[in-house]
């Protein structure tokens, strides 16, 4: 919300620095966005200084920037679209040149009855440039337009700095005095405040003002309404009949008869444009600016209009739900068809506006208008805000109707804004109000104790002191002994009842005394009993594993699509989101390897190798249940080997045995003993050839391989292969580790090498099994260092070679070991056909 | 005989100083000290001295080999040292030549932040507490004091998820981690519902807004809550602990402010901006030369809060705390894209 310094000040007196003012509202919840000056000096801004409020602005210069009049306006010697003013700056006269399309009614008119008066900008002044697009600064300078010399002018709002308004040049109020300076006649600041859901009653000036006499200690001025009334009563003309209490608490009207409809008071229009809206008529302009002073928004309607739809009958309001289907053209002209959600205001002959949200275009006020029906009224806040949002129209009144205007202000609106036309557009308000109030809220009563402050904000606070705190903001507040009665006032709707009410209220206490000034202190309460988090623990552990490991750790988007998952082959039903921000992020991902697999393609041409892993969940479907989210890892191998030297040149690519390599250093890692690998052939992901799956105590723990040749081609990524694996986390993790450490042996161990060849299709984990249990204790590894093929062994064979540790709780003889190594032969030999290599 | 012993060691000796490398050496010794040289020649001589001349001559020609032994050794010793020198100097690698590249693995800039801040809580009692990320309505706004409609729900736009007939409670990805408010308050009232015990957690998770994806908004993002219910925790002792937090996080002088906040979830409510630790609170691009850095929303947890769970708000007094990894990361690394956390791309991710 924008909020001109000089409206403030109707309403409290303000002594503080701007930014001091700023620091304090924003501090108590009102958060100041910007500060924009309008002709007041400017902070300069210089960078690498501290500026804690974004500002801008212009400052009129004092001397060069002044009231002026204008006596006489003369045609242009040489152009049609130009003309001379006959001013006076208070000082002297001068002749100033000007296209101001709003002088042409006063050209040659001779001298005028009543001076125009105007904001005139004398040579060296600077000023926005009217004729650039943005805010442009440039200096007046002295120059010969069409013949004539011009030096000065009368500026425009945009050239101010007021609006980009450029259509004509300002025309100022009466009071303006001819030499005083512009800055101190309307020069102003205008603060950009953010208003949070629960402070729609600072939605306003009036609201505003009340929370700073509350935090400066000054006292808050109230509008004094000044009611002068005359003609027949209103009661005897019109009714009102409410369908829905809920929906529409109140419904209060006033009458206003033989206004004149013109452009208001320079001084209105002004304020409403700092307050970012557009001045319209007087009339307008008064619901307008009521509804910006005080909070209510308000409706105007041409009464002539509703008593010839009323047919000679008393002009009857109704406010009731949207028949379906039902139709209403509004003030913009749109013909909107209307839902059963929907409220609308009507009279006997049908529908007259969106109720608080738009009014409607028959009975809008026109230049013709003398007779105005005036609507102030409380809405149901949630049902204006669904039709606000139906409808798509966002407007100041459904914004303040949508948080929150309390019912007890549609009659003060309604005077407040009787008043204004009747000052603007020189009406007689008829007498009284109808004022329909068939649901008047409850405003709550709270109680509250020393006790309660010290309990949830840690301060002392005597009952006294919390009284007079909450009296700042009108809070009712009777003492008695310890406990404070805090009555609601009928201002606001963000208080409840019992134990909310009192958070609600404690909240306000903190507010008000700043809590800046609460103290920082060390919780003293006892420390809540210790829970380990063991998968979240493994979790972090096995990230250090992988990072230890060479991998990067990559985190990657929930939302994908069908389409990027298509290309892993993974297909079926999923998590879809309803309303996706695109539709590459419609579904929630279903697979962790395919996401990273879209990462290794993104990096795929920027680095020779890549290595990642992710950790996180995939999400599995039960329909309308919430889904499951299973805890996945994935690993991505790719690219060269060996990082490229100077000196050295390899072209070894990453294959399976370096994923495995990996896969077996996390399981070491992580303590898993005994894991086995066994060949997988019909993973649709995989290399048929080049693909296994990890098994623990007969559970799948993951599959890893090469990418199968088909998915392969459906990525960019180059020739290298690809590897890749996924895990399931919660069962890799909820494997109990085997942390029993073996003793270091104190005599020396054997070690020999043998060889033996079997045929090609023996898989080396069963030699190496075999080896294992013949060998028993006293083979405490075995380590395989070299696999051959060829001629000299015979085709279709293979030789593998492995290197064994013996070792026992004594120092072995040659004899002991070779009866050991003569069963291992045997063994291999009767079980395998294998020969041992010599 | 004695002066042409003399002779033979003078000749020995100058001979020696030009002597330079090893092969050289081993010729002069031949020469100098071998079988045939003209010393040995004086031992074989000895035999035909008169036999009072043999003691004084013997003598002579045992101190001259002793002299040319010794002189030859430290000769051999020399050339030994010059030679380790030349190979020394020859043998000069250039080290500004890059080192061979060692894979490095690294984790993730938000999960380095996010431990950082979890390393932080831990150390001042807030243990971890995970929990889901597709959420019902209910525990994402109804039970965190978000009534359907309510206007506090625009601060928050919501991506959610295809189900039918859950009527006023869809499915959807959790905005913010305070569902876990109600998970873990739920969890803890369960061991014992009649005297809940205190609870200090943090609760960190993947939050995700229906928000385009530019360099300024994301719609995904972490966040990390801390909570604590008790039956005597203020407001003050939520300063002082963001204050320590504070301090921790981003260094000894860091201050933080307060500023009076909404969310539906406590009251009060207040962000908390820190000094900017780029430029100490002078002001700078990164602070906007304002000087301060908003890093945090906190409060008291409203009562509805913990009646929904299950702590009796008579009784037990809390106050919650949330921030991003992301924006931390951001401001401290001066990242102004926060598309490059899940862009995942090397260049950005390497230089972690």
């Amino acid at each position: 919300m924008k909020v001109p310094l000089s409206w403030l000040r109707d309403f409290v007196d303000i002594h503080l620095p701007v930014e001091d003012l700023a620091r304090k509202l924003t501090a108590a919840g009102l958060e100041v966005d910007s500060i924009r000056y309008v002709g007041l000096p400017v902070p300069e801004t210089k960078a690498g200084e501290r500026h804690e409020f974004k500002s801008d602005g212009i400052a009129w210069d004092r001397e060069k920037i002044v009231v002026a009049e204008i006596y006489e306006v003369m045609p242009h010697p040489n152009a049609d679209r130009l003309v001379l003013c006959d001013l006076f700056d208070g000082r002297e006269k001068h002749i100033v040149l000007t296209g101001a399309p709003n002088l042409y009614p006063y050209k040659g008119q001779g001298k005028l009855p009543r001076p125009i008066k105007v904001a005139y900008a004398k040579e060296g002044a600077t000023l926005y440039d009217g004729h650039a697009d943005g805010q442009t600064l440039m200096t007046l300078k002295r120059t010969k337009i069409r013949g004539v010399e011009s030096y000065s002018m009368a500026c425009s709002e945009k050239e101010l700095g007021i609006s980009d308004d450029h259509e004509g040049i300002i025309f100022l109020d009466d009071d303006a005095i001819p030499g005083t300076p512009l800055a101190d006649y309307m020069g102003d600041v205008v603060f950009e405040i953010s208003i949070l859901p629960n402070m729609a009653r600072c939605a306003n000036i009036f609201g505003i003002a009340r929370e700073v006499a509350a935090l400066t200690g000054q006292p808050l001025k109230k509008p004094q309404i000044r009611e002068q009334a005359g003609g027949s009563p209103i009661r005897d003309l019109v009714k009102i009949r409410i369908e829905n209490p809920e929906l529409n608490p109140r419904f209060v009207l006033g009458l206003i008869r033989n206004v004149e409809i013109k452009p208001s008071p320079y001084w209105v229009q002004r304020r409403l444009r700092l307050a970012g809206m557009r001045p319209i008529n007087n009339v307008v302009d008064a619901t307008n600016y009521t509804m910006l002073e005080i909070g209510e928004p308000l409706h105007a309607f041409d009464y002539d209009v509703l008593v010839r739809r009323a047919g000679g009958q008393p002009v009857t309001i109704i406010t009731r739900t949207a028949r379906p289907g039902e139709k209403l053209t509004t003030l913009d002209g749109v013909e909107r068809t209307l839902s059963e959600n929907n409220v609308l205001v009507c009279d006997s002959a049908g529908a007259l506006s969106i109720a608080g949200v738009m009014g409607g275009q028959e009975s809008e006020i026109t230049e013709a208008t003398r007779n105005i029906l005036l609507e102030g009224a409380a809405w149901n806040f949630i049902n204006i805000r669904r039709t606000a949002r139906e409808h798509n129209l966002p407007s100041e009144a459904s914004y303040r109707f949508s948080r929150g205007v309390h019912p007890a202000l549609a009659d003060v609106g309604v005077r407040r804004c009787l008043e204004w036309m009747a000052a603007w557009a020189g009406g007689v308000a008829a007498p009284d109000l109808v004022d329909a109030y068939p649901l008047p809220p409850v405003d709550p009563t709270v109680e509250v104790t020393p006790r309660d402050v010290r309990r949830l904000l840690g301060i002392e606070m005597s009952a006294e002191q919390i009284a007079d705190l909450l009296r700042r903001v009108e809070f009712e507040c009777q003492v008695d002994g310890d406990t404070v009665t805090v009555k609601t006032p009928p201002y606001r709707m963000d208080i409840g009842e019992g134990v909310v009410g009192l958070a609600d209220v404690l909240e306000e206490v903190a507010r008000l005394y700043g809590i800046e000034n609460i103290p920082e202190t060390r919780m003293a309460d006892p420390l809540p009993p210790q829970l380990g988090n063991p998968a979240y623990e493994r979790e972090e552990h096995l990230r250090d594993i992988l990072v230890n490991l060479g991998l990067q750790e990559v985190i990657t988007y929930r939302p994908t699509s069908q389409e990027r998952e298509a290309r892993l082959g993974i297909g079926g039903e999923a998590v879809r989101i309803a309303n996706p921000i695109a539709p590459e992020r419609s579904i929630l991902r279903r697979s962790l390897l395919a996401s990273v697999l879209d990462i290794t393609e993104k990096n795929a041409r920027l680095r020779e190798s890549l290595a990642f892993f992710e950790i996180g969940p995939v999400f599995v479907s039960r329909g309308n249940d919430l889904p499951d989210e299973p805890r996945k890892l994935a690993i991505v191998l790719t690219g060269k080997r060996y990082s490229q030297a100077w000196d050295s040149k390899s072209s070894a690519l990453l294959d399976f045995y370096d994923l495995k390599g990996i896969v077996a250093g996390m399981l070491d890692a992580l303590a898993l003993r005994g894991v086995s690998y066994e060949p997988l052939r019909e993973s649709p992901i995989y290399h048929p050839g080049k693909c296994a799956q990890v098994i623990y105590d007969g559970k799948i723990l993951g599959v890893f391989g090469e990418l199968h040749p088909t998915i392969h081609a459906r990525y960019e990524f180059g020739n290298a292969p690809v590897l890749g694996a996924e895990f399931d986390l919660d069962l890799l993790l909820s494997v109990e580790p085997v942390y029993t450490i073996r003793p270091v042996p104190e005599f020396p161990p054997v070690l020999e090498d043998i060889a033996v060849v079997v045929d090609d299709a023996v898989p080396a984990a069963q030699v190496e099994a075999l080896i294992r249990q013949t060998g028993g204790k006293m083979v405490t590894s075995v380590r395989l260092f070299d696999v051959f093929r060829g001629e000299q062994i015979g085709r279709g064979k293979k030789s593998l070679a492995y290197s064994l540790t013996y070792q026992a709780d004594k120092t072995l003889t040659d004899d002991e070991v070779a009866t050991v190594r003569n069963k291992i032969v045997q063994r291999l030999q009767r079980e395998l056909g294998a020969v041992l290599r010599t | 005989m004695l002066e042409r012993i003399e002779q033979i060691k003078k000749e020995a000796l100058e001979s020696l100083q030009k002597v330079q490398d090893e092969a050289a050496l081993e010729q002069w010794r031949i020469a100098h000290l071998g079988r045939s040289s003209p010393l040995m020649q004086v031992f074989s001589e000895f035999g035909a001295l008169p036999k009072e001349e043999r003691p004084r001559i013997g003598q002579a020609a045992n101190q001259a080999k002793q002299v040319i032994e010794a002189s030859f050794s430290e000769r051999a010793q020399a050339i030994q040292e010059m030679k380790l020198n030349r190979a020394l100097t020859e043998d000069t690698l250039d080290v500004t030549l890059p080192g061979r590249d060692f894979r490095r693995g690294r984790l993730h800039p938000s999960t380095q932040t996010m431990r950082r801040i979890l390393a932080i809580l831990a150390e001042m009692g807030f243990q971890v507490f995970t929990s889901r990320e597709v959420e019902t309505d209910e525990y994402n706004f109804q039970l965190l004091n978000f009534p359907p409609h309510h206007p506090a729900r625009e601060m928050q736009d919501t991506l959610y998820i295809q189900a039918e007939g859950r009527g006023d409670n869809p499915l959807l990805l959790k905005t913010h981690t305070s569902p876990g408010q109600i998970r873990s308050m739920r969890y803890f009232a369960a061991l014992n519902p009649d005297n809940p015990p205190p609870i200090r957690i943090a609760l960190p998770g993947m939050c995700f807004r229906a928000e385009q994806i530019t360099a300024r908004s994301e719609v995904q993002f972490n966040q990390v809550e801390g909570l604590a219910v008790g039956e005597g925790i203020t407001y003050a002792d939520l300063k002082g602990t963001l204050a320590d937090f504070a301090r921790r996080m981003f260094g000894q002088n860091a201050r933080v402010r307060f500023r009076s906040s909404y969310f539906p979830f406590t009251e009060p409510s207040a962000e908390v901006d820190v000094e900017c630790f780029v430029c100490g609170g002078k002001g700078c691009s990164v602070c906007k030369q304002s000087g301060w850095l908003e890093i945090l929303g906190c409060g008291m947890v409203h009562p509805v809060v913990l009646q929904n769970g299950g702590y009796d708000p008579r009784r037990y007094t809390g106050y919650a705390f949330g921030m991003g990894p992301e924006r931390q990361a951001m401001l401290r690394y001066r990242i102004n894209d926060i598309r490059y956390f899940w862009g995942n791309d090397m260049r950005f991710l390497e230089q972690f």
